[in-house]
């Protein structure tokens, strides 16, 4: 008895540390990180606009009723079935913003999801997609972040559910769904293409909103983009692939009108979270849009769920 | 026996208001109204159909018919019945709400006023259907 007893205290200890480890930002870091950045260019600010507009940052970290878009004290909260999210401060106030951070934590915030104290960020912030971005046009992210006006203000801490509240699990869950490599062109598809994937893919993070998940909150991988349940309660988000539930009825021009002035081909205008989104890519070029719109158009069918009928 | 009578007549009125058309499917309605005028506008903006002054004035006409009923057809209770997708807003920031439907009819009435040819057409038409995402930004949830 008094046997079992310790062994199972070793195992309990064995297993928290074990999980201690496993999950620590570190651990990540070193299986999966990328963290040596040598710069290939100069900095460029039209890009990192161009990477704000087509990453949304606004919608998120925008404060609310900024009609500019780009006082970045922290937006309204997100409410999720996992608990609320509180999109914090990164405008570049040294206080409660990035102000302080260097190019390099920036990095490993968006492509880790790690912070400068080396603490988890939960994937409601999409570093799952934010992942893929090269880290010159990262960097181009940051400098233009920082020419933004410093604004004060820290963001509530987030309100979640157990087990969600235990900020390491999300080391776990990295190791289990996070891929650290930067997108990489397919040779095989036109340059239009490639912009297209990389903008829909990484900064746009489309597939965060539009595609199922499982259990533990993970993309299903051969389900991306067949529309998802809204991640802030009712509805649904559609399904993008070339099904006839999707956008196989959809021409290029109908999903480039869509991204400059939110109408559908019927002429009805998209509503909640997406009439946000719609903000951010009517601010991008119209070679963007049509490329995303490429992109779009080439994914294979996938059944969705059903949308309920109108 | 009063109460039987008061009774029965609750009744037949009850029947009465669910044979009308629901509020939630008149306000669908008009917003399908809506998307079908905006079709021809949208099309002329973009080239694929020849500029016609009548065709305009006609979407205008429907934009300001529909406009005018729609912000009658949330009373207490419709929030929820039939499938809508109307956010709480419009009950919780009834002022707000109200304020976006005035705003488009402001614009309306002035589209109506200015638009004379295909320039001035190109100039005010933009503008003007800024205000259904606008609108459906704040008081529509996602579908």
């Amino acid at each position: 008895m008094r046997r079992l007893i310790s062994s199972l205290f070793i195992a309990a200890v064995l297993g928290t540390a074990a999980f201690f480890i496993s999950t620590h930002p570190k651990a990540y870091s070193a299986l999966r990180g990328d963290n040596a950045f040598e710069p290939t260019r100069a900095r460029d600010l039209e890009n990192g606009k161009t990477l704000f507009n087509a990453g949304g940052c606004a919608s998120c970290h925008a404060k609310p009723d900024d009609e500019s878009r780009t006082t970045l004290s922290g937006g309204k909260p997100l409410v999720t079935p996992f608990g609320i999210f509180n999109p914090p401060n990164i405008s570049p106030d040294p206080k409660d913003g990035i102000g302080q951070w260097t190019e390099a934590q920036f990095i490993r915030a968006m492509r880790e999801g790690v912070s400068p104290e080396g603490k988890h960020y939960y994937p409601a912030f999409p570093y799952t997609s934010y992942r893929g971005l090269s880290p010159d046009d990262v960097a181009d992210l940051f400098a233009y972040l920082k020419t933004l006006p410093a604004a004060e203000g820290k963001a509530l801490i987030h309100d979640l559910a157990f087990p969600y509240s235990i900020r390491q699990g999300v080391g776990l869950w990295k190791l289990l769904y996070l891929n650290g490599t930067v997108m990489s062109a397919d040779a095989t598809q036109s340059l239009e293409w490639n912009r297209g994937r990389y903008l829909v893919e990484t900064a746009g993070h489309c597939a965060e909103c539009h595609s199922p998940r499982n259990a533990l909150g993970a993309i299903i991988s051969d389900k991306r983009f067949s529309g998802g349940p809204n991640p802030e309660g009712k509805g649904r988000a559609p399904n993008l692939t070339q099904d006839k539930t999707g956008l196989a009825a959809w021409s290029e021009d109908d999903i480039v009108t869509l991204l400059k002035d939110g109408f559908t081909p019927d002429y009805d205008s998209v509503g909640g979270s997406m009439a946000e989104v719609v903000h951010n890519t009517a601010a991008l070029s119209d070679q963007d849009r049509q490329a995303m719109a490429i992109y779009l158009k080439s994914l294979a069918p996938i059944e969705g769920e059903a949308r309920a009928p109108k | 026996m009063i109460h039987r009578y008061v009774l029965a007549g609750s009744a037949l009125l009850l029947a009465t208001a669910a044979l009308a058309a629901s509020p939630i499917a008149e306000r669908q309605a008009i917003m399908k109204s809506f998307g079908g005028a905006t079709k021809p506008l949208a099309a002329m903006m973009k080239g694929e159909k020849p500029f016609s002054l009548d065709e305009v004035k006609k979407s205008l006409a429907v934009y300001a018919e529909g406009n005018a009923k729609f912000v009658t057809l949330f009373p207490a209770g419709s929030d929820k019945g039939e499938k809508t997708e109307a956010s709480p807003k419009i009950w919780n920031d009834a002022a707000g709400f109200k304020a976006a439907n005035e705003k488009f009819k402001t614009e309306i009435a002035a589209a109506e006023a200015s638009i004379k040819d295909e320039a001035s057409f190109k100039a005010t038409i933009p503008a003007l259907l800024k205000n259904c995402g606008a609108c459906h930004e704040s008081y529509r949830l996602k579908d």
